[in-house]
């Protein structure tokens, strides 16, 4: 068992469709992981499954130690999200939005306040906090998920195609604000992604392509003497 | 329990903050039974006839007898433009931010299912209010008495919401649902008309009637405005309330079908 995430024999059917099928990985606490895989591989159906949208035909989520199956609460309580999809009120205040995710979690008062001011300060909106979500743009509404992901301390982090939309600088440096997430605070990363720039050398990467994971190491063991992109071509039968 | 009831307070506060910034949606909820009760009412007043029934102690206008169908219509609405915006909040990701949360599930729906249930409560009294201006009122202790029948009903009718939200998959199917829901509810129910005079005109009517829990709700918030408790429209109310509960908690348990969505 690690103490950030324990993903074993997950599989799971659409009717006859297999989504997944026996996925297994294991993150050690501070991971940086890629979960790496073409659009329809299998990245958003995991996800559902880690943050208990749905439970699995087969298999088991450990998240810091808990089941999520057998003690859903403690786990979730463990787990920050950004989903692929953003999930932000636009008419709502960037406080008032992250008020009411801690609220979620069982956070009020000055114990919300504060963390919201820290989170935020994390990411460099400290002085958005006032202003409505609409009136952001892009890469600030994902910092501001970022943000809101950790406001209840969470052990591991699950980011699902964090970057689509963005452009390349915004990119980066939310790739980086994350990458020293895991290195300097200890979080435990899982970012799904189709995009190979976003990987580096030493992340732990997890290559997944029709439900089935191909590769499962050190991005850099991987990739071997060839780039990874080709690589993952290579792995994926030629890209998307 | 702490993590419980802040978690309680935000849902409400969130869905008052957005039934706030809705001024079409709350106008929509008053007009609609003020335009049934001065223009529809009155035009029936001559053509529809009542004798003496309970709770009533002598013969009444029809403006009176509607008055607590068209309360049952405000919640119907209300419940229903909740599922609706259960709906949206699925196609836009924020019921995943909901359903993520550690609280268990249950309390978290039935958080969302108080919020709607407070918000029609809301609209009815206001309803009631504009109705006492022109003339329909009742008394002091009626108005203080009707509180837990909407309360009631108003869960009733919001886990009917719930329910619904948790089988539709997207916003485009949910037109066709309220025509199929909102209406025969509404219409073939005790709101317009009583038992006795839907029998005179077909007894199968008059059969669905009483069968629709929309009727039973309807009859708890009359009698309730008369001091009066209808217990059979309680137990009807009740048991449909449990019923489509637990039909919504299964909707939106993670190991069953209804949620799954290939994502």
């Amino acid at each position: 068992m690690t103490s950030g995430l324990d993903v074993r024999g997950i599989t799971h059917r659409y009717g006859k469709k297999t989504a997944l099928n026996d996925i297994g990985f294991s993150l050690d606490k501070g991971t940086f992981c890629a979960l790496l895989g073409p659009n329809g591989a299998g990245k958003s159906t995991l996800f559902s499954i880690l943050t208990r949208l749905f439970v699995p035909d087969a298999g088991e989520v450990m998240i810091a130690g808990h089941s999520l199956a057998r003690e859903p609460g403690k786990a979730l309580a463990r787990i920050g999200v950004v989903f692929q999809q953003p999930t932000l009120d636009l008419d709502l205040t960037v406080r008032r939005n992250l008020k009411y995710f801690a609220a979620l979690h069982g956070l009020a008062g000055k114990d919300a306040d504060r963390r919201i001011e820290t989170s935020l300060e994390q990411v460099n909106m400290a002085e958005r906090a006032g202003e409505k979500v609409r009136a952001l743009n892009g890469g600030h509404r994902r910092r501001m998920e970022i943000a809101r992901a950790l406001l209840h301390d969470p052990v591991v982090l699950l980011l699902d195609e964090p970057t689509v939309g963005l452009d390349a600088e915004t990119r980066n440096s939310i790739t980086g604000h994350v990458h020293n997430l895991a290195s300097e605070q200890g979080l435990t990363v899982l970012w799904a992604t189709h995009l190979v720039d976003e990987v580096r050398a030493n992340d732990q990467l997890v290559v997944l392509h029709e439900g089935r994971i191909q590769a499962d190491g050190s991005a850099a063991e991987i990739a071997g003497d060839t780039p990874l992109q080709a690589r993952f071509l290579e792995m994926t039968g030629g890209g998307e | 329990m702490r993590a419980a009831l802040i978690c309680l307070v935000a849902i409400v506060h969130r869905e008052a903050l957005r039934f706030v910034s809705q001024r079409g949606r709350f106008l929509a909820a008053i007009v609609r039974p003020l335009v049934w009760l001065i223009v529809f009412a009155a035009g029936f007043r001559a053509a529809l006839g009542l004798s003496i029934q309970p709770p009533y102690q002598t013969y009444i206008t029809y403006e009176i007898y509607i008055v607590p169908g068209l309360c049952g219509m405000v919640q119907l609405f209300s419940g229903m433009q909740s599922s609706l915006s259960l709906v949206y909040d699925r196609e836009m990701g924020s019921m995943r931010l909901l359903l993520t949360s550690p609280i268990p599930r249950w309390w978290l729906l039935f958080c969302k299912l108080f919020a709607s249930t407070a918000i029609s409560i809301f609209q009815v009294y206001t309803f009631l209010a504009i109705a006492a201006l022109t003339g329909i009122s009742f008394s002091p202790a009626g108005y203080l008495a009707v509180l837990p029948a909407l309360i009631v009903n108003g869960l009733m009718l919001g886990a009917l919401g719930l329910l619904l939200s948790s089988t539709i998959r997207q916003l485009e199917n949910f037109a066709g649902v309220m025509n199929f829901v909102i209406f025969p509810m509404f219409f073939l129910s005790t709101a317009l008309y009583p038992l006795w005079k839907m029998a005179e005109a077909s007894t199968i009517l008059r059969d669905i009637c009483a069968f629709n829990p929309f009727s039973h709700g309807v009859e708890l918030i009359r009698f309730a405005l008369y001091g009066q408790v209808d217990w059979m429209a309680l137990l009807w109310v009740l048991v449909a309330f449990a019923i489509f509960l637990s039909g919504s908690l299964w909707g939106y348990d993670p190991s069953r079908s209804m949620v799954r969505r290939k994502a």
